[in-house]
């Protein structure tokens, strides 16, 4: 199969497709685990005495390689992925290689099955469940692989488990089949097969005899109770290269003969190079090409370093931006997006909202969020070797068989002419599941043929470049009556992120953005008027997912609403939360909260605490933010954080993951937007874009729940409570509402 | 040509007096464990020492470093029983670990000048050292648990 089919998910999903066989409830994966041979990227790839039993498990006679499945971008996929083969087979570290995942439909996200549905995760009834199992469907017909949305643990913790025992089971049938002991007095420990009497067989002695028997696919993944290394704390897999300098990311590759590129492009994103001046740059050291591509220029020079001093020397002149030059032009294209005309969907609506918002006193808001950037500290790169037979491409990406696409698309190939080898990375927050490097690179490549181009962005590029988080404003208004809230309308004007994204990976969407629900109507709280409604702003920047994506604005602008609408009834924010939420397992995780943080109403003077829920890609999790007033301005003294993702699989990386997310919600909270002029974005380096650095970072206190039915991810959910429980603890401290990001505009911090 | 000891070894490198150390060691010597992140100096990413200091690789002009000893994370004394590299591991400091070689070498700086920092100290001294993924509250425990092990020893 070639691209990615283009099916409408609308169709499909709510259409009157059949789904053969019946409707499957609960954990997704196990059907991809046993799902034909004929289905395996791996068969063609095995050498002699070598056997796959799935799309996961390779064993050849001197080695036994896992495949991870999605990308690493720090959140760990690299080694948790692994490692849930591993517990099942009876692996220990040390015994197996990893490799990523190339690009095939069978490596397609199940997990995305529960985000897609049009129902909230907290919504477990049988019309979500159905709805959920035919997304699932819909996933598998037009192969959607890519990492995101959370999912790396929720798409995996079946699939893999299940592959690790269906490849336990065999090898031991295997063993059976040759030693004439039965199965059931076989028993498999540190990569052996141990019979009766002690002797051992190794798996990789038995790959040969394995590859002719059928794969035991009706085998059971154990019991969590039996687990050895996962929901324990153990080691990340990574760590020891990564501390030791040892592992090589994508950026550190080199190949022989490799030239060494870097661009300037148009900063009206998407837009073409209209007339260039190269006179000064082709007589710079190191510099052996200058080449014109689509929307810019590029330089070839023999080290990164020559290339970047080289084109900067290029006078370029670019076609004007597609999108409003300048900043403020871009807001008031949101602010009269409040139209019908824009209307994305009216996601939900419970009671009747006029009616309530006319009982007792009106509280109304208008929140912001710009654009951000995600730079990650690896900037964008590649490396790249075309030839006559096709491309080949060495780079760290979330979307494999999209990159073929992009590619291919660039140069015209095919894109199984494509071959992508998947790397690591030096972050990503959804930088890397946009394309800019890759077709650039794809340009750069075919230009230069038979030479491998290494491609660096520079850091300004990198910034220039980066397709933004979307920027939004919020009109939210509600009615208090007798203590209570009895009204809430949350309106949103936003550009559509994940469209953006889907667009540019060559499949079009024309459902609304689902992802400006996110955050704005899976509200828990008992309000017997409700309406929750997106508009979805015209040709402002194109913008992407960024860490939390839609939830990382709504979730902002909705409990800092429901903040303002529990202060303007006069009761206490956490314990008004608590009574309010309907979702029993998640009123637990705010009782957490409240518990952790010994919750006890105000603070007194110059201090103050903060609380916000937020529930994103089916993790509910809560925030209390501590912060004291000081006459530098606000510190933030501590943090507390309950989430719930069903199953903590590895519970120090969990806690490094939800860490690491509520420093990312309270940096770029705090001091980070990106704002354009003449069509280029102004913040070109992180002194202009700084987020959190050590000083200011507080203690953060981390604890999971394990109470929901799904085994949910972690990697965005600590994100969106971040930014609106500093808000709130800021009100708390000092009376002052903060209803825009970033913070330091109306407030200072020390 | 020009002439500089990296990790104990002379090398000669045939570039521009301005290239920066960092784009020397990564381009011409094959040297990954600096990180190219700004550029600038706003990101630590590249830090490594020179003549014992640590410096930012990235602003380091290699003519300025001829004849001067640089060491990389890859040249430590001791690298596989390093205190600050061994406590980097048991607090599982890392996710994508990107900026994770600049943060060790420049912690192994604060550590040699204040043998027991506070974390007033630490964030003096650890702020130019930008973390994307906030790995700081390990950093932080880190440096700490680094600083006890050294004690211990003496």
């Amino acid at each position: 199969m070639g691209h990615m089919q283009r099916l409408s998910r609308r169709a499909f999903v709510f259409g009157s497709a059949a789904i053969a066989g019946g409707v499957a409830f609960g954990a997704y994966g196990r059907a991809e685990a046993v799902a034909p041979a004929s289905d395996n990227p791996l068969a063609a790839g095995l050498g002699p005495n070598s056997v796959s039993f799935n799309p996961w498990v390779e064993i050849s006679p001197d080695k036994i390689t896992l495949i991870a499945q999605h990308a690493d971008i720090g959140q760990g996929v690299g080694s948790v992925q692994p490692i849930m083969i591993a517990e099942e087979m009876d692996l220990d570290p040390g015994q197996f290689e990893i490799r990523f995942a190339g690009p095939s439909p069978a490596y397609f996200n199940t997990g995305f099955a529960d985000e897609f549905a049009p129902f909230v995760a907290a919504d477990q009834s049988p019309a979500a469940e159905e709805a959920r199992a035919k997304t699932l469907e819909w996933l598998r017909q037009s192969g959607l692989q890519m990492t995101g949305g959370s999912s790396s643990v929720p798409d995996t913790y079946e699939k893999l488990r299940v592959a690790g025992a269906v490849a336990r089971e065999t090898l031991k049938a295997a063993a059976a089949k040759r030693s004439g002991v039965a199965v059931a007095d076989l028993r498999t420990q540190s990569g052996h097969v141990i019979l009766p009497d002690g002797s051992k067989i190794a798996y990789v002695a038995l790959a040969a005899e394995a590859s002719k028997i059928p794969p035991m696919l009706d085998a059971q993944p154990r019991d969590p109770s039996k687990w050895r290394m996962l929901g324990k704390p153990m080691m990340r897999l990574d760590v020891r290269a990564k501390v030791m300098g040892e592992l090589k990311f994508g950026i550190d590759m080199k190949m022989d003969g490799m030239l060494y590129a870097a661009v300037k492009l148009n900063p009206a994103k998407g837009q073409p190079l209209k007339s260039y001046d190269a006179s000064k740059a082709r007589v710079m050291p190191g510099v052996k090409n200058i080449l014109e591509i689509k929307n810019g220029v590029a330089v070839i020079a023999t080290n990164s370093w020559y290339a970047m001093k080289a084109v900067d020397a290029i006078a370029c002149e670019w076609a004007p931006s597609a999108y409003p030059a300048e900043q403020a032009e871009h807001w008031k294209v949101l602010e009269s997006s409040f139209k019908p005309e824009f209307l994305g969907k009216e996601w939900k609506k419970i009671g009747d909202i006029e009616t309530g918002l006319k009982t007792g006193k009106l509280v109304e808001a208008e929140y912001r969020a710009p654009y951000v950037a995600h730079q990650p500290l690896e900037p964008l790169n590649g490396i790249g070797l075309v030839t006559d037979k096709g491309m080949e491409i060495w780079v760290g990406h979330q979307s494999p068989r999209f990159v073929q696409y992009v590619a291919a698309t660039a140069i015209g190939l095919k894109p199984e002419q494509v071959t992508f080898h998947n790397q690591w990375t030096g972050g990503s927050f959804g930088h890397r599941l946009e394309y800019e490097n890759v077709r650039v690179l794809a340009e750069i490549a075919n230009q230069m043929k038979g030479t491998p181009i290494k491609l660096v962005f520079s850091r300004e590029e990198d910034f220039l470049q980066d397709i933004p988080r979307q920027i939004a404003i919020a009109r939210h208004r509600g009615s208090i009556d007798k203590g209570k809230i009895v009204a809430a309308d949350l309106q949103l004007a936003s550009t559509a992120p994940l469209k953006g994204l889907l667009e540019r990976s060559g499949t079009p969407s024309k459902d609304p953005d689902g992802q400006l629900a996110a955050g704005l109507w899976n509200v828990y709280y008992d309000i017997p008027n409700f309406r929750a409604t997106s508009y979805e702003a015209q040709g402002l920047s194109p913008s992407t997912t960024w860490r939390s994506v839609g939830a990382s604005t709504s979730g902002f602008f909705t409990e800092s609403f429901i903040d303002e609408l529990i202060h303007a009834a006069g009761l206490d924010p956490m314990q008004a939360r608590i009574a309010m939420c309907t979702v029993p397992h998640y009123r637990k995780v705010l009782e957490t909260v409240a518990e952790m943080s010994d919750w006890k109403g105000p603070l007194g003077s110059g201090r103050g605490r903060g609380v916000a829920f937020v529930e994103s890609f089916g993790t509910p999790t809560a925030e209390v933010v501590e912060v004291t007033a000081t006459p530098d301005g606000i510190r933030i003294d501590k943090v507390w954080v309950a989430a719930d993702v069903g199953k903590v699989v590895d519970p120090v990386n969990f806690e490094n993951q939800v860490q690491g997310g509520v420093v990312w919600g309270l940096g770029h909270a705090i001091n980070c937007e990106l704002t354009y002029a003449k069509g280029a974005v102004q913040q070109t380096n992180y002194n202009h874009h700084e987020a959190m650095r050590i000083y200011q970072c507080p203690v953060i206190e981390v604890r999971g729940l394990e109470n929901d039915p799904k085994v949910r991810g972690v990697g965005e959910p600590p994100v969106p409570p971040a930014a609106p429980a500093l808000a709130n603890a800021i009100f708390a401290a000092t009376g002052k509402r903060i209803r825009e990001m970033p913070f330091n505009k109306f407030i200072d911090f020390v | 040509m020009i002439e500089l000891t990296v990790n104990g070894i002379k090398r000669q490198v045939d570039v521009v007096a301005e290239m920066p150390l960092l784009w020397v060691l990564r381009d011409e010597l094959g040297i990954t464990s600096a990180k190219y992140g700004c550029g600038v100096a706003q990101c630590g990413a590249c830090t490594v020492h020179i003549d014992g200091k640590a410096v930012r690789s990235c602003q380091a002009h290699i003519g300025e470093v001829a004849g001067k000893s640089v060491v990389t994370l890859e040249g430590l004394d001791n690298k596989d029983q390093h205190p600050v590299l061994q406590a980097w591991i048991e607090h599982q400091v890392p996710q994508c670990g990107y900026c994770q070689t600049g943060q060790i070498m420049q912690a192994i700086s604060l550590l040699a000048r204040i043998s027991k920092p506070t974390d007033e100290q630490i964030n003096q001294v650890m702020s130019g050292n930008l973390c994307r993924c906030g790995t700081y509250p390990r950093i932080r425990a880190a440096i700490h648990a680094a600083a006890a092990n050294k004690t211990a020893e003496k």
